[in-house]
């Protein structure tokens, strides 16, 4: 089956929604994705902190956030926990680096375990990533 | 059976994604319905119906010019 790789090493709202509208869009295609999270993105895996990203451009120390949100509430676009959800019904899935655990001190009890498929290092992103049909940074 | 997605005021990617979750909870031969208003998934979806090997029956559009409905049939 054909395969999209990424890896997630943004914790920024904006990115989060790249990294899953790319996610859930393959899956709907009937591909497979596979996301590595890593330094800052590795911190939207902790218990409650998928939405907890600053904005990329134009924060504004939390304003540009409150805005964006406030202009996608009224576009109505999905929220990051209903894509989150999505994602993984229809299969996708999530590798945690276990290098930033180490550096960050996080414990498995400290991330969503339920949405985490495997905890790894470069190799075990290479094993998706080395046969996948689209790779991605972000 | 005729299943009916309704995604009308939603917008990318949710058409895509319920329209997949219900392709894959459907048996050979069930028809689905998907009805919406946003623009670019009425592009995407026969995408996705053509990449999942599944068979597209028609695309009808509604008289105010913005509403369609896809019809499906899981191969």
């Amino acid at each position: 089956m054909k395969r999209v790789t990424m890896v997630c090493h943004s914790g920024d709202l904006d990115k989060m929604y790249s990294a899953l509208i790319i996610g859930t869009g393959n899956l709907s295609m009937g591909w497979e994705s596979s996301i590595y999270f890593t330094f800052w993105g590795l911190e939207r895996l902790k218990k409650g902190g998928l939405d907890g990203g600053p904005l990329s451009r134009m924060n504004f120390l939390g304003l540009g956030k409150w805005f964006m949100r406030r202009k996608m509430k009224q576009a109505n676009i999905a929220s990051l926990q209903r894509l989150m959800d999505d994602y993984k019904e229809l299969g996708g899935k999530i590798i945690a680096c276990e290098m930033t655990m180490e550096v960050m001190g996080l414990k498995r009890s400290d991330l969503n375990e339920e949405l985490i498929d495997a905890y790894g290092a470069v190799g075990t992103w290479w094993k998706d990533a080395k046969d996948s049909d689209i790779t991605l940074f972000i | 059976m005729g299943i009916i997605v309704d995604v009308k005021g939603e917008t990318c990617p949710i058409p895509l994604i319920e329209t997949r979750k219900a392709i894959r909870k459907m048996n050979s031969g069930d028809e689905l319905e998907v009805i919406g208003n946003h623009d670019a998934s009425k592009a995407e979806i026969p995408m996705a119906v053509e990449s999942l090997g599944e068979e597209l029956l028609r695309i009808e559009d509604e008289s105010d010019g913005k509403t369609w409905h896809i019809f499906i049939k899981k191969t």
